[in-house]
């Protein structure tokens, strides 16, 4: 059986303060905040983030990537086709999508972990509702990765059961941005039978009392059940969930997680899922774990370089608020002919060097710019490549759904300069020498539906210490 | 291999240009005929003795069909030229090299651009099908970068810095403010410069040009032919024009605080034209400034200032009106306005008016000082990534 291999997961930096939303409706809106995701970034590019931080940490390549999500940037062509170009994969890795529910990420992991080869299973969410409603205040934006296949894994799997059970609590009509709920009482009682179920049945075939289980982490989009499944199981409490709030079909993964980030070796870990039954996913961390972790914890770092977005803000980027635009034409969409010529440019950012001099170009051309060498260049992958910051400005007149636009220019660490926008910033955030790293983002989507996906700059986040 | 220009061989021998500005009563077609008919008058040239003609438009226009349609030319060779805002000066210099080359006797260079028609604030251009990793910035966004990087490199702080752009504003909208056919006809105080809204990094509206309509046009013949059609020809001593390798963005040696095609296309216009030391010869210049730091960078770059030294000539008043070596003396782009296709034609315009003493108001004092050549300079791009134009004119064969 495989075992987890590595993990990863992104929070995007923004911060809806509930208070906000409760001033600005002039209703009770909770406390504490949500993760917002940036007005540059979707499901696709959330998972990228995540997918990049899992394989960072293991030197492991999939053979296949598996993405689930319940709000794809497309149907009827495979977001996870982006997430491997991104990630510059082999043409052999195979890329599918797991879609339409929460319930798919649960599936996508458990398929993984009892099946052959290495995956990649990425799961992510951008969770919207109604202004004011439950779901935009409890809802919340992530990504989280898992690298899964055979060899000495950080977490194997003891025991998992599922429960299945036909019942309309919650559903989403294809196209719109919030789902509908039955009455809140009904899927309570209709979700505590399978639950229990699905618990007795995983602890019964791994031959474990709950007593043994050193963390018990309890995810689904129905608040009320799962607080009443996670009180009676003891469940812990999870210190990214208050800053995040609920990613929906990234919860069960960031909620592993976040266990994982913690567990000693030996440690159980049951994960209940509360979607259309539950699923009770029960593993063990191995000794590897703590040998191989090198990485802060979600739970310091999910505090670290947040950017509160205003609840106006947070509208505008979400397609609520119909703003006035700007007297710009709209942005041109992206040539799908041109874009899969340039793929390794456009998806992964993979620069050229001159082979006659070494120069490096972003993007590569015919000709070298320093020698004049002509021919075809030696790709340089620059995705994760640092770089600073030689000038800047701030541009208050190009289209952007959240100006004014920042634009860098990067020296890259080892050569190469290119000219992009800083996202994940103000104007007062930059300066004449700052460190930035790479992002992939979704730059705008065209009148025509295309996503125009490419790489800003963002100021660098927390280093990872190596090895 | 060698670049050995066609100083004195060919001959403006009449000139036309519209008024620029927001016509929301005239389209293409009617400024392209307003120009070109004033061009021909002016010559007293027919339409239909005409051997050929150039068309130079941004996007307002394709084919040749953009001046015969208008014009009803029948049958004659008519091309359309694009080079981003270097379009109008190019449209002249094919049209010069036809009548050099012999081929033609009689030719009209023509440019128009109509930008008021696009429901669009500022400039907007048509670009070919892309993979959507293009740099989206804005024009003034790009040049901004110049201003931060001029400051360092020669340690002018960003407060004086922001007094010589505002000069440079300030001494372009008052010789537009001289000029009937300018876009802004009106001074504007410093103050009102200095604290305009913010548009790019530390640019506001009033360190940007104007956005307008326009047409101009000249006729071009042999220089031994001139004198058939007027008693004051403008003889062409050079044409010169430089594309650069577009990749300064990507270049970490380039630092924001020069454009090299512009240094490359004047060392070749004062090498066809005999110049050989610009800031002295030069009776006037019309240069291309698109934003303020533009015209600023412009005067080391065409040698009408040293090195880290233009910022002093511009506060000393230098490039005024009433100084040694006018610039912009019609308004420029700022106050003129920038049609794109039409600009390079519309400073040809204005060297025809001041070198053969007919800028009424605002005629410069520099000829009557010795000096006899006009200049004008297009750039076409953004800082790194660009085309630049130089030509030379004079009333006087070498």
């Amino acid at each position: 059986m495989a075992a987890i291999l590595s993990y990863g997961a992104y929070i995007p930096p923004g911060r809806l303060d509930r208070a906000d939303i409760g001033t600005t409706l002039g209703q009770p809106a909770g406390r504490g905040t949500r993760s917002v995701a940036s007005h540059d970034e979707d499901s696709t590019t959330l998972a990228v983030e995540a997918a990049r931080v899992a394989l960072r940490r293991r030197d492991v390549r999939p053979d296949r990537v598996v993405f689930s999500t319940a709000t794809p940037t497309y149907l009827d062509r495979t977001n996870a086709a982006v997430i491997h170009a991104a990630l510059d994969l082999d043409p052999a890795t195979a890329a599918y999508d797991f879609g339409g529910a929460p319930r798919s990420s649960v599936g996508a992991l458990t398929t993984a972990l009892s099946g052959d080869g290495t995956a990649l299973v990425v799961a992510a969410d951008i969770r919207t509702g109604l202004p004011g409603s439950a779901d935009e205040i409890s809802g919340g934006d992530a990504a989280v990765a898992f690298l899964i296949g055979p060899g000495e894994g950080l977490a194997e799997v003891v025991s998992h059961a599922a429960v299945t059970a036909e019942f309309l609590d919650r559903w989403r009509v294809p196209g719109q941005t919030h789902s509908r709920q039955w009455e809140e009482r009904f899927g309570q009682a209709s979700y505590l039978p399978p639950a229990q179920q699905a618990i007795e049945q995983a602890l019964k075939s791994a031959g474990v009392a709950r007593e043994e289980i050193a963390t018990v982490v309890v995810a689904g989009l129905h608040e009320r059940a799962r607080g009443a499944i996670a009180k009676s199981l003891g469940a812990t409490a999870s210190a990214v969930s208050e800053q995040v709030g609920n990613p929906g079909t990234a919860q069960p993964g960031l909620l592993l997680a976040e266990a994982l980030d913690s567990a000693k070796a030996g440690d159980l870990i049951l994960v209940v899922t509360l979607a259309e039954g539950a699923d009770a996913l029960l593993l063990r961390a191995t000794p590897a774990l703590e040998s191989a972790r090198s990485w802060p914890a979600l739970a310091e770092t999910v505090t670290q370089g947040t950017r509160s977005v205003p609840y106006p803000t947070f509208l505008t980027w979400r397609g609520m608020l119909n703003r006035e635009p700007p007297r710009r034409p709209d942005p041109e969409p992206p040539s799908p002919p041109v874009s899969a010529r340039h793929s390794a440019w456009k998806f992964a950012f993979v620069a050229g060097a001159c082979t006659s001099c070494g120069t490096r170009h972003l993007p590569a051309l015919q000709t070298c710019m320093s020698c004049g060498h002509p021919g075809d260049m030696e790709p340089v992958p620059l995705a994760d490549t640092p770089g600073s910051v030689v000038t800047y400005t701030v541009d208050r007149l190009t289209y952007s759904l959240s100006p004014p636009v920042i634009a860098v220019v990067v020296d890259f660490d080892g050569g190469g300069r290119f000219q992009t926008e800083l996202t994940d910033a103000g104007p007062d955030d930059v300066a004449i020498g700052d460190r930035v790293e790479m992002t992939f983002r979704r730059f705008f989507q065209a009148s025509n539906g295309i996503a125009n996906y490419f790489w800003k700059a963002r100021p660098v986040t927390t280093e990872e210490v190596s090895g | 291999m060698a670049s050995h220009g066609i100083r004195d061989r060919v001959a403006i021998i009449g000139m036309g240009c519209t008024e620029f500005g927001e016509h929301w009563d005239r389209g293409v077609d009617d400024m392209v005929a307003n120009a070109s008919y004033d061009a021909l008058d002016s010559a007293g040239v027919a339409k239909d003795d005409i051997d050929a003609a150039w068309i130079g438009t941004l996007g307002s226009g394709a084919s040749g069909l953009t001046l015969s349609r208008p014009l009803q030319l029948q049958y004659k060779p008519v091309t359309r030229v694009e080079n981003y805002c270097a379009t109008g000066s190019d449209s002249f210099r094919n049209a010069c090299y036809a009548v050099a080359s012999g081929a033609y006797d009689v030719v009209l260079a023509a440019g128009v651009e109509k930008l008021k028609d696009t429901g669009f604030s500022g400039l907007t251009v048509a670009l070919p099908a892309s993979d959507g990793t293009n740099t989206t910035l804005s024009a003034p966004a790009l040049f901004s970068l110049l201003v931060p990087a001029y400051s360092k490199r020669y340690g002018v702080d960003p407060d004086q810095m922001k007094e010589v752009l505002t000069r440079i504003a300030w001494k372009n909208h008052h010789n537009g403010a001289l000029n009937p056919r300018a876009q802004f006809r009106r001074e504007v105080p410093k103050e009102a410069i200095a604290c305009s809204p913010n548009i790019a990094g530390p640019l506001g509206v009033m360190d940007c040009s104007g956005v307008s309509d326009g047409s101009a046009a000249a006729v071009i013949v042999r220089a031994e032919d001139a004198h058939r059609y007027t008693d004051k020809p403008l003889y062409v001593k050079a044409l010169a024009l430089a594309a650069g390798p577009g990749t300064g963005p990507m270049n970490q040696d380039y630092d924001y605080t020069t454009f090299e095609e512009v240094t490359r296309s004047a060392q070749d216009a004062y090498q066809q034209a005999g110049v050989t030391d610009p800031a002295a010869e030069i009776a006037m210049a019309e240069v291309h400034d698109c934003f303020t730091p533009t015209e600023l960078v412009l005067m080391e770059d065409l040698g009408f200032a040293e090195r880290g030294m233009a910022w002093k000539e511009v506060l000393a008043g230098t490039f005024d009106l009433e100084g040694t070596l006018p610039v912009n003396p019609d308004g420029g782009l700022k106050a003129f306005g920038h049609p794109i296709g039409a600009t390079g034609l519309r400073m040809l315009f204005e060297c025809w008016l001041q070198l053969r003493r007919e800028a009424g108001d605002r005629q410069i004092g520099s000829i009557d000082r010795g000096r006899k050549l006009g200049l004008t300079h297009n750039l076409g791009g953004s800082p790194g990534d660009c085309v630049s134009f130089v030509s030379i004119v004079g009333t006087e064969l070498s």
